[in-house]
């Protein structure tokens, strides 16, 4: 094998297409439409120049017909009402390994399992001195130590499901159902959202978040859509202009379904780079912010994203929740420590800085950020120096009004597996949703997870 | 036994067309209308059955006139690929090498090594019509694919289930459709054995079977028992019960955008299992079925749509900018977005429109006439009547026609009065014309 080249695996990146599948082709979000209605023009520059600050323009999705003007304005009266609690979802994409995030080395059988990848020293954890942090994690745990954090040490559900697609799926959309088409945040936007502000649940990538996938009310995606700029060698002047135009002429409807979906993906096309006129002229204030810490510098998008979404909340800007991917490889069935530890030490240094950003802001109290991943990792590891996919997982809160109880427990290795030499979960996801939906979001969890009753509820919120 | 519907409708240049769209990159000028004069049985039958290839057109190049490097430079793989499906004179066995490479999709991403990658794209084009069985025992074992999917890190010490679970969930059987975790493990352990070296400057090599390697002991697949090997892992997933209905759905899927019907599919899984898992009868009855005829037009992928425009004006591979013009498109080749291939019924959004608004850019740019010299009439009618003709005359729809003459009406009249607008908007309008007709719904599917 080369040397990590295998850690990519091919399986994690199935869990983009999944990604695509549910969020543009749910049939929970019939008329999403990439990269829809921008909030370009006039009447809101402070907004959208905030937004632009993050690096792209903010695509809308949803099935709202209102126009650009009425977002502007929801997004405008949304702003002036008091603040709402923000929830961050941030998605470890690939499963990643519990076993290495917080290792069990107090385990008698740790060692055994993981000869190769078994981790030594390190910071315990307060509440189970089994387990000891990941060096990568030092981020995390500087805000353990100051009770602002979480920790889920076997998170998931019984009988977890070892595809990526599947199993990601269930997360997001909040529930055991293959067939469920909206996302458990888009289920709770639908509910106390409105129908012109987007922004109420913004996905923080290329494209929209199964989470947030609504059945009814609009939400928004950043995208690299500010580059929309078309044009044909030796057309120019007048007759480029009548050329672009005619790009909604060749959306007329047709009869035949395989000319109709191009029809309207022309006609989509003519209307965003109409509504992207305005951002192709001044495209380059991409510094339209300023953090008041240092975030760390990398080629990935993640720091800039999070800063961006910092300076979005402290503008005021509307947004209830918030997706996002984060950096690094999860998917780890070869090679697994140093794919692990990069992706995992500039997520927890971004999320320390993140942190420091909104106390330094005065708005650390209205967000609170979910880190989560599909699964965790067999607990023997596999012959590649990596792991194969297991069951329950590591997941974390973050924020100042955590309550910084550990939710579940660690289950121990002897007697803590299941069949398949995975982990078994301690903590059901659906009963840390619902909980979240009740303490932290303000909202009946009845209304959004599926038999949400019987789940039990941790205390999450201080 | 019945068998499955034949197409019996007119066999004209139209028909022949879309068959050379669904079975290979598209017409060269003059070809549907050769290939009409075969009829439906001769036509098919000289795609699934092709005389000895004969590469026609110019020998491809860089934007520097040297040859193409696919072995060594970034993106001349992919290049090199869309030279012979431009240039091919047996479009089906391009056609399928490009569906298996869906199908088993493989990336560069992982296996890092485009001289692998070439190697696996030689199989599909060699085995490609021959026998699935065949093909998957060979996919199983492609250095590429060992690479990509873990089966040369797979041994008894600890078996890496990676390709186990991809063999039955996305080639042979499908998603939960009968097989469990516990057969993910035991085709694992059944798998073992690959092994391969890595040196410096090289890279993976030595690709190999070591029995040392291989857990011997009693395996459950399926509910049948023994000491299976890897053969028996492809064995055992190819005459599995729900194989030939996956098979079947899935190829099909590939030619018509509409699903079968319940007989054409039971007819096709019939002839593929007494066939012996043989591909070829399957995709020729699928070529000859009304339903290609009949049924809806289909979104070209950005590959097609790039080596279609190609074909069709005759120009060969002068550039690599394909390259990046079809990754924007959404379609690089040898780097598919996941194991799972490239999602074949999403190919169009606003994004993947303006990759291809930029491919035909490309495509024409070589040809794009010079306002400053030359001469065009300033009758929107017959401005159009030369861009069609620049194109060979593809059939567009009336509101495609009203849309461009509506185009080249305002344009014209915006120069009514000017003399040297009047001269040079015609030439424009052209330019044009002959770029909004490329990303017309029409040219964007067949």
């Amino acid at each position: 094998m080369t040397d990590g080249g295998c850690n990519h695996c091919a399986g994690l990146s199935r869990s983009r297409f999944l990604h695509r599948a549910a969020a543009e082709a749910g049939r929970g979000l019939p008329a999403i439409e990439p990269g829809m209605p921008l909030p370009a023009g006039t009447g809101l520059s402070r907004r959208s120049f905030l937004v632009r600050g993050v690096g792209a323009a903010l695509a809308v999705y949803g099935t709202s017909r209102l126009g650009i003007r009425a977002f502007e304005e929801g997004i405008a009266a949304a702003a002036t009402t008091p603040a709402q609690p923000v929830l961050v979802s941030i998605f470890l994409e690939g499963g990643a390994d519990a076993l290495s995030v917080l290792s069990p080395q107090g385990d008698p059988l740790y060692r055994q399992l993981r000869p190769q990848l078994a981790l030594a020293g390190g910071t315990a954890l307060r509440e189970d001195s089994r387990l000891f942090w990941h060096p990568a994690a030092a981020g995390l745990v500087e805000l353990y130590g100051e009770d602002k954090v979480t920790v889920m040490p076997a998170i998931g559900y019984t009988n977890a499901d070892q595809s990526h697609f599947t199993s990601r799926h269930y997360w997001e959309v909040g529930a055991t159902d293959p067939n469920l088409r909206t996302g458990w945040l888009g289920r709770y936007l639908d509910r106390v959202g409105k129908p012109d502000n987007p922004l109420q649940g913004l996905s923080l990538d290329d494209t929209l978040a199964p989470a947030l996938a609504t059945a009814r009310l609009p939400v928004a995606s950043i995208t690299g859509a500010d580059q929309y700029d078309f044009w044909s060698n030796r057309v120019w002047g007048e007759v480029e202009g009548r050329m672009l135009e005619a790009f909604g002429l060749l959306g007329a409807k047709r009869r035949d379904p395989g000319l109709q979906s191009v029809a309207q993906v022309a006609a989509q096309a003519d209307r965003l780079r109409q509504q992207l006129l305005p951002f192709q002229s001044d495209s380059d204030d991409s510094n339209g912010f300023a953090s008041p810490v240092p975030y760390p510098k990398s080629s990935d998008a993640f720091p800039a994203r999070l800063a961006g979404l910092a300076a979005m909340l402290a503008a005021g800007l509307p947004l209830r929740a918030v997706a996002l991917s984060a950096p690094g490889q999860y998917d780890t069935h070869s090679a697994q420590a140093s794919a692990l530890a990069s992706g995992l030490q500039l997520t927890a240094d971004t999320l320390l800085a993140f942190q420091r950003d909104l106390e330094a802001r005065g708005i650390a109290d209205r967000v609170l950020v979910h880190l989560w991943s599909e699964f965790g990792r067999r607990a023997k590891e596999n012959g590649s120096a990596g792991t194969d996919h297991g069951a329950a997982g590591v997941g974390f809160l973050v924020g100042t009004r955590v309550a910084g109880t550990m939710v579940g427990e660690f289950p121990g290795l002897a007697s803590g597996l299941d069949e398949d030499g995975n982990v078994k979960a301690t903590a059901d996801f659906r009963g840390v949703y619902s909980a979240l939906l009740e303490q932290w979001l303000g909202t009946d969890p009845a209304a959004i997870i599926p038999g949400a009753a019987a789940f039990a509820r941790p205390q999450l919120i201080r | 036994m019945a068998g499955v519907a034949v197409y019996r409708g007119k066999f004209g240049a139209a028909e022949a067309e879309r068959l050379l769209w669904r079975a290979g990159f598209g017409p060269r000028r003059g070809e549907a209308a050769k290939l009409a004069r075969l009829g439906l049985e001769g036509a098919v039958h000289h795609l699934v059955a092709p005389p000895r290839e004969k590469l026609v057109g110019p020998a491809p190049h860089d934007d520097k006139g040297r040859p193409l490097a696919p072995f060594d430079a970034w993106g001349h793989d992919h290049a090199w690929w869309l030279d012979r499906m431009v240039r091919t004179s047996r479009p089906l066995v391009e056609r399928m090498a490009l569906i298996w490479h869906d199908w088993f999709a493989t990336s560069n991403a992982g296996v890092d090594s485009q001289r692998l990658m070439l190697a696996q794209n030689q199989l599909f084009r060699e085995h490609g019509l021959g026998s699935f069985h065949d093909l998957f025992s060979r996919v199983t074992t492609d250095p590429a694919m060992l690479l990509w999917l873990n089966g040369s890190d797979n041994s008894k010490y600890s078996p890496n289930e990676n390709y186990a679970r991809e063999m039955m969930e996305l080639f042979t059987l499908g998603a939960d459709r009968g097989y469990h975790e516990a057969d993910v493990r035991q085709q694992a352990r059944a798998l073992t054995g690959f092994r391969n070296d890595w040196r410096n400057g090289i890279g993976p090599t030595n690709f190999r079977y070591d029995p040392r390697y291989h857990d011997t002991g009693a395996k459950t697949i399926f509910g049948h028992s023994g000491s299976y090997t890897w053969k028996d892992s492809v064995r055992l997933c190819v005459t599995h019960p729900d194989h030939a209905s996956f098979f079947v759905g899935k190829l099909w899927s590939y030619f018509v955008p509409t699903p079968p019907d319940h007989a054409t599919r039971s007819g096709l899984e019939r002839l593929y299992v007494r066939g012996g898992n043989a591909v070829q009868p399957v995709v020729a009855a699928i070529l000859r079925h009304p339903q290609l005829y009949r049924g809806p037009r289909m979104v070209k992928s950005p590959v097609l749509y790039t080596a279609g425009l190609l074909r069709r004006l005759g120009r060969g591979i002068d550039t690599t900018a394909w390259v990046w013009l079809d990754a924007m498109a959404g379609q690089q080749l040898f780097d598919p977005p996941n194991v799972a291939g490239w999602d074949d019924t999403r190919w169009l959004d606003t994004a993947t429109w303006r990759g291809r608004w930029w491919i035909a850019e490309y495509v024409l740019q070589p040809f794009a006439l010079d306002p400053g010299k030359a001469s065009r009439p300033a009758d929107p009618h017959k401005l159009l009547d030369r861009a069609l003709s620049f194109w060979h005359r593809p059939v567009l729809g009336a509101e495609t026609t009203t849309a461009l003459l509506a185009f080249a009406r305002k344009a014209m009249a915006d120069a009514h009065g000017t003399v040297w607008k009047q001269r040079q908007y015609a030439v424009m309008t052209e330019n044009a014309l002959r770029h909004l007709i490329a990303v017309s719904p029409e040219l964007q599917s067949a």
